[in-house]
């Protein structure tokens, strides 16, 4: 434990490091999975099925792979060799977490009855209308729930960073338990760490859902 | 085809999608041409990157591989369903002595990043195998997430269920295991299954370890022909076949004994979650 009050910057760097890494591919992630949503549940075929194989292949290869892919394969190919570290973990970890966020709120667009957009139409409203004051609204609140717990996992998935050598959270701990004998107090104090980013997302997402909870 | 999005398309927005699904199919063709063009003019088409995957000797290694990634999965889950089921059942139970710890674990483990536990078995006091690391860490994490559906599972059967058994004068344990758990198992078993695909992806983590299984055995190839590419896409292509054959599973699975009921599982202290299996 002194160790790591001793080199309470290395710890603050690591936070900062897996702070960054989350929020930026929580960003993209969100910007990224909403298109590949959009091109799922829209009428244009090629589109469609486009990103179900998209939403296929990257749901079901384990996210150190993308890793793998980004940070050892590529290079091979003369794609991100002066890359920086970060942008590379953003872009690894946004691959992977687009394709969880499409499906969030794809299923937030499903959960929106037929009946609201139709009533919606039938009163006269407009497409644009349509979309922005009934259908949208409804599917937003209906996504926050599995949103929220796909943040969570991104979270915890910019761990894979470490593998890496993107000096997080993980990787520090890692640093730490191997120049220590005291493992189980470290282990605890970075756990705490990245509990607190978790809970964080949590309570933001139980904020929104208050906030937007509406009335049926 | 209609939806909440837009009213089924008359003729001339069908003409109109029709161009856009031309164009963008040749956008799209052109991107995937883009692809094998780059690929070709960096050699990574090139037969011998690719030789080994059709080698006896080096498919053996990757079947040995992937039987060790099975088995670590396959051990990883069945600690993880007594686990769970122990935690589920603490966390309905009526004491609180009993509910707030196991409460806290159920937290506690989900909420930590795998890798970080996999680390910690692997260095930390207990020093385990890397095998035993990988293990440990999925039965743990996935222990935790099983509680949940367990809980769930068991809050799904009807309450009139339990209220008859103890009119029979039951005993609780009595009600859990002989009306309750037989119940749940059965909404239960497509979620479990969900959480295989889970664990079979987290094995992968094995690589920062050392641990025998597919990604470690990747880098042994890697390393010897320097075909990073090659073998990522086909240790990928391994998983996803897997991982395909684990959804199949619990779709047959779900329609043959389930029907329309699905599990909501709470996420972490999100009010009301998607079923369990579809987290990253």
């Amino acid at each position: 434990m002194e160790d790591l009050i001793d080199q309470y910057d290395l710890v603050l760097q690591a936070f900062w490091l897996t702070i960054q890494l989350a929020v930026l591919s929580g960003l993209v992630s969100l910007v990224v999975g909403t298109l590949l949503a959009a091109m799922r549940v829209g009428p244009v075929w090629v589109l469609r099925s486009a990103a179900t194989t998209y939403v296929t292949l990257v749901r079901n290869t384990p996210l150190l792979l993308v890793f793998v892919f980004v940070f050892v394969a590529a290079p091979n190919l003369g794609w991100f060799v002066d890359t920086p570290f970060l942008v590379k973990g953003v872009i690894a970890v946004s691959v992977y977490t687009s394709a969880f966020v499409c499906e969030a709120v794809r299923s937030g667009v499903n959960a929106v009855p037929l009946g609201q957009a139709e009533a919606a139409r039938a009163v006269g409203l407009t497409f644009g209308q349509t979309m922005g004051s009934i259908v949208l609204p409804q599917a937003y609140r209906a996504s926050v729930p599995p949103l929220a717990s796909v943040l969570i996992a991104m979270t915890k998935n910019t761990s894979i960073a470490a593998v890496f050598g993107l000096a997080e959270l993980t990787f520090r701990m890692r640093y730490f338990s191997n120049n220590s004998a005291d493992d189980t107090s470290i282990f605890l104090a970075f756990a705490v760490l990245y509990i607190v980013l978790v809970e964080l997302i949590s309570v933001g997402a139980i904020g929104l859902e208050r906030r937007w909870r509406a009335a049926r | 085809m209609s939806s909440v999005l837009f009213e089924t398309p008359g003729p001339r927005t069908r003409a109109r999608h029709r161009i856009y699904t031309v164009v963008t199919g040749v956008v799209l063709l052109g991107i995937a041409v883009w692809f094998l063009l780059v690929l070709d003019d960096n050699g990574e088409l090139a037969y011998e990157l690719w030789e080994p995957f059709l080698t006896p000797a080096y498919i053996e290694v990757l079947w040995q591989g992937l039987l060790d990634t099975l088995a670590m999965a396959a051990s990883a889950v069945l600690f993880a369903v007594v686990l769970g089921a122990v935690l589920g059942a603490g966390k309905l139970s009526d004491h609180r002595a009993l509910r707030v710890p196991c409460w806290l674990i159920v937290e506690f483990f989900r909420a930590v990043p795998l890798l970080l536990l996999i680390i910690f078995l692997f260095l930390g006091p207990l020093r385990l195998s890397p095998y035993w690391s990988v293990v440990i860490g999925l039965t743990l994490y996935n222990g935790a997430v099983l509680a949940e559906i367990f809980r769930a599972g068991v809050l799904a059967v009807p309450k009139g269920q339990a209220e008859a058994a103890y009119a029979l004068g039951m005993r609780k344990t009595q009600v859990m295991v002989q009306i309750q758990l037989p119940q749940a198992v059965k909404i239960m078993i497509p979620a479990i299954i969900s959480q295989c695909v889970v664990a079979l992806k987290d094995t992968s983590l094995g690589f920062y370890v050392l641990a025998p299984g597919l990604t470690t055995v990747g880098r042994r190839i890697w390393i010897e022909f320097g075909n990073q590419f090659q073998t990522a896409v086909v240790l990928s292509a391994i998983y996803i076949a897997c991982n395909l054959a684990l959804a199949a599973l619990a779709t047959w699975v779900q329609r043959k004994y389930v029907g329309e009921k699905r599990l909501v599982v709470p996420t972490i202290g999100v009010a009301a979650g998607k079923a369990a299996g579809d987290l990253p």
